[in-house]
């Protein structure tokens, strides 16, 4: 993964130096809390219902072994001894003290991390696939291309103080699984047919309040441009995005109330301009950035030997056998496998860890994966190149430390949001939620029968449990001060993304899992064989789950 | 008479703003080092031009560079007003004057910054800073200098860091 040099070290020096300084300051009364608040939110730091919340980037998922233990440390010494994979994969602390925060990041700056933009009007940490480097649908590596981003968009000069915040995801597969099309700016790196490496740039998607899928606004963005042209994006975003309201304030506004076409005539005319300017990428840089995502140094291994070994064991071995089924991944590479260690075990906040088991991470990093893991923006954690001769050690290790539930796509694996117990925002509570629904499908085999199934709740219409594009979507929701859920079907973050239809009227919380289990079985009804809830939904649509639900509540 | 920081340093400020609070386009121009509202210079360019040295125009944040264009370099200074800190329009607008519009006399920013926006300001081409009334420019000036690397080409480094690693 990238190294810092001495550059990027200077440059993180000064940010955690200039937050020091900035924090003793609103501590001595000399910042506003107005003052302070950008200057805090461009740290990462929220204040919460209960606490303080920091959000620690994790540039496009990658974390290291060393990385994984500072961040235990971090929880046991500055937080109540865990931590929180966010649905962008980064990581969230809920109890740190404000005086300790430019602790943190003096912390982090030691393992090469931050937590730069990773909130506030800028632009966010850049997020990607998480089997990127080792799918085998992948076009090309996305990593070198985030990296460069992350570094174009850290301390942006110009677009510290945007009408509102900026997302921006990079896929490099056939498959998406980074959510380019419900991101500001979605990239897809591509190859045309004389084999040039390029961009497919979708604009204005995001999930929120206005869900709204991206428009394409360039279909080969040649790789050198890269930068002018994001760069002209945020030009215009910034100069005409609405700063009277700030629930119309995202660029999917400005792209929506000027139409595609003109947004995409005026970032063309901005871009003519910077075209070929300093800021076009270098084929030299872009190597440089490539280097430090090198192929591992895979070892030879007899595929069909162990292969069938593999299956010996799976055999011998059931739970073995639903593990290898749910959370191991093919691999581009023969001989290996991409392993989801899963953070959804019933009875835990869905993508919280502990400080024991984020040091497991990382000795199971070590043992198995080439010392590096990635987070998933499904909340989970991914050994990227594990050799499939030891896949049974993995999950014998794995299953020690609670990381072995083998649901991984299914309902139960389902994507959740801190919601109303830690998130001021929140008008309902989500993890209680997700809970009671992990508990009415507690029967695994019953679990693999229904098969694929995205299920996610946020805690508000802010969307940061994205159910606008789960095939089942949950909405909390305050009516007079009582938390209701909305169910919203249909939706998905795929390739072919769609958002949800809401089902009709909301429900309170105790009747949930009893509502998510008559849709279940109107698929199961419903469906013909091979079908997943998305297939059977869109062929029947949304009349007969309705009809059911209500129904029964009538 | 009030000061600002300008080119790293605390100096008197001789410039008086015009139409802050709104003024007719066809308004009289007072004599004297004056920064006029754009559209007063629209409105008078012709007569005005004869003084451009010592006149000065200020852009609010809805107006764009473009609106000014190649008329700012006529212009001894342009000021970008920002009504409200966390509007952001204005650093888009000094790149633009630096960069698109060849200005090269004194960019002041003024109305609602503060310290901690310094350096991205001068970043973004602005090279004086008219702050709120209160502030303490000694301790401010320092903020100018933040960040001793960075990774963007902007008005004060126009070779991105990439391009310049060793």
């Amino acid at each position: 993964m990238y190294q810092y040099d001495d550059y990027d070290r200077k440059i993180i020096s000064d940010r955690v130096t200039q937050f020091r300084n900035q924090t003793e300051r609103y501590l001595a009364g000399e910042l506003t809390e107005e003052q302070f608040l950008p200057l805090r939110l461009q740290n990462g730091l929220y204040i919460q219902r209960l606490a303080p919340m920091l959000r620690v980037n994790v540039p496009y998922g990658m974390l290291s072994a060393r990385q994984l233990r500072k961040l235990a440390h971090i929880a046991r010494h500055y937080d109540k001894g865990y931590c929180h994979v966010s649905t962008r994969q980064n990581i969230q602390f809920n109890w740190p003290e404000l005086e300790e925060v430019p602790d943190i990041l003096a912390e982090l700056a030691e393992v090469e991390m931050h937590a730069t933009q990773s909130s506030g009007n800028c632009i966010r940490n850049v997020t990607s696939d998480q089997f990127a480097g080792v799918s085998s649908d992948e076009i090309v590596d996305p990593r070198p291309y985030c990296e460069i981003i992350r570094q174009w968009s850290s301390f942006h000069p110009e677009f510290a103080f945007l009408p509102r915040k900026f997302k921006i995801a990079v896929t490099g597969a056939a498959s998406d699984r980074a959510a380019v099309q419900v991101h500001d700016i979605g990239l897809e790196v591509v190859k045309n047919q004389a084999g040039d490496i390029g961009f497919r740039v979708l604009v204005g998607g995001g999930l929120g309040r206005t869900p709204v899928i991206g428009s394409l606004i360039n279909e080969f963005l040649p790789e050198q441009h890269l930068l002018s042209y994001l760069e002209a994006i945020l030009r215009v975003y910034n100069q005409f995005g609405r700063r009277d309201n700030k629930y119309k304030a995202r660029i999917k506004i400005l792209v929506k109330a000027m139409g595609a076409e003109a947004f995409a005539a005026k970032v063309n005319a901005e871009f003519e301009h910077l075209r070929d300017g300093a800021i076009t990428l270098t084929a030299e840089e872009v190597a440089r950035v490539a280097r430090f995502f090198p192929q591992p140094s895979y070892v030879s291994v007899d595929e069909s030997a162990v292969e069938s070994s593999v299956q010996q064991l799976a055999e011998q071995n059931p739970a073995f056998g639903k593990w290898l089924k749910r959370n191991v991944r093919a691999h581009k590479q023969a001989g290996y496998a991409a392993v989801t260690l899963s953070l959804k075990p019933t009875g835990v906040a869905p993508g919280d860890v502990t400080d024991a088991q984020l040091d497991a991470i990382a000795d199971l990093a070590e043992s198995f994966s080439f010392g590096e893991v990635r987070t998933t923006h499904e909340q989970n954690i991914v050994l990227a190149d594990v050799r499939k001769d030891q896949l049974f050690d993995l999950w014998q290790a794995a299953k020690k430390q609670g990381f072995a539930t083998p649901n991984i796509g299914t309902l139960t694996d389902l994507i959740c949001c801190p919601g109303g117990d830690f998130c001021s925002l929140a008008n309902a509570k989500s993890i209680p939620i997700a809970e009671a629904i992990q508990r009415q499908f507690d029967n695994l085999d019953y679990l693999y029968d229904l098969g694929d199934l995205d299920l996610n709740i946020s805690g508000c219409m802010n969307a940061c449990g994205h159910h606008h594009v789960g095939h089942i979507g949950i909405l909390g929701v305050d009516k007079k001060g009582q938390e209701f859920y909305q169910v919203q079907l249909g939706g998905n973050a795929g390739s072919d993304a769609a958002l949800g239809s809401v089902l009709g009227p909301a429900f309170t919380a105790d009747v949930m899992p009893q509502i998510i289990q008559t849709l279940i079985d109107v698929y199961v009804a419903k469906r013909v064989e091979g079908e997943r809830f998305i297939d059977t939904y869109r062929r029947i649509g949304i009349a007969p789950f309705k009809e059911q639900v209500y129904a029964q509540a009538d | 008479m009030p000061k600002l920081i300008k080119d790293f340093e605390i100096v008197e400020d001789n410039w008086q703003v015009l139409g802050l609070d709104g003024c007719e386009a066809s308004i009289d121009v007072p004599a004297g080092n004056v920064i006029v509202p754009l559209a007063v210079w629209q409105a008078q360019k012709d007569q005005l031009q004869a003084r451009a040295q010592t006149l000065g125009v200020w852009l609010n944040s809805d107006q764009m560079a473009e609106e000014l264009g190649d008329d700012a370099t006529q212009l001894a200074l342009v000021a970008v007003y920002f009504p409200g800190f966390m509007d952001g329009r204005g650093f888009s607008t000094a790149r633009l004057l630096r960069e698109r519009y060849g200005f090269s006399g004194e960019l002041r920013a003024f109305g609602d910054i503060f310290r901690d926006q310094l350096f991205f300001l001068k970043r973004c081409g602005f090279n004086s800073f008219s702050m709120p009334e209160g502030t303490d420019l000694e301790k401010n000036l320092a903020s100018l200098q933040d960040f001793s690397e960075t990774y963007q080409a902007a008005c004060d480094q126009p070779l991105p860091l990439f391009r310049r690693r060793s």
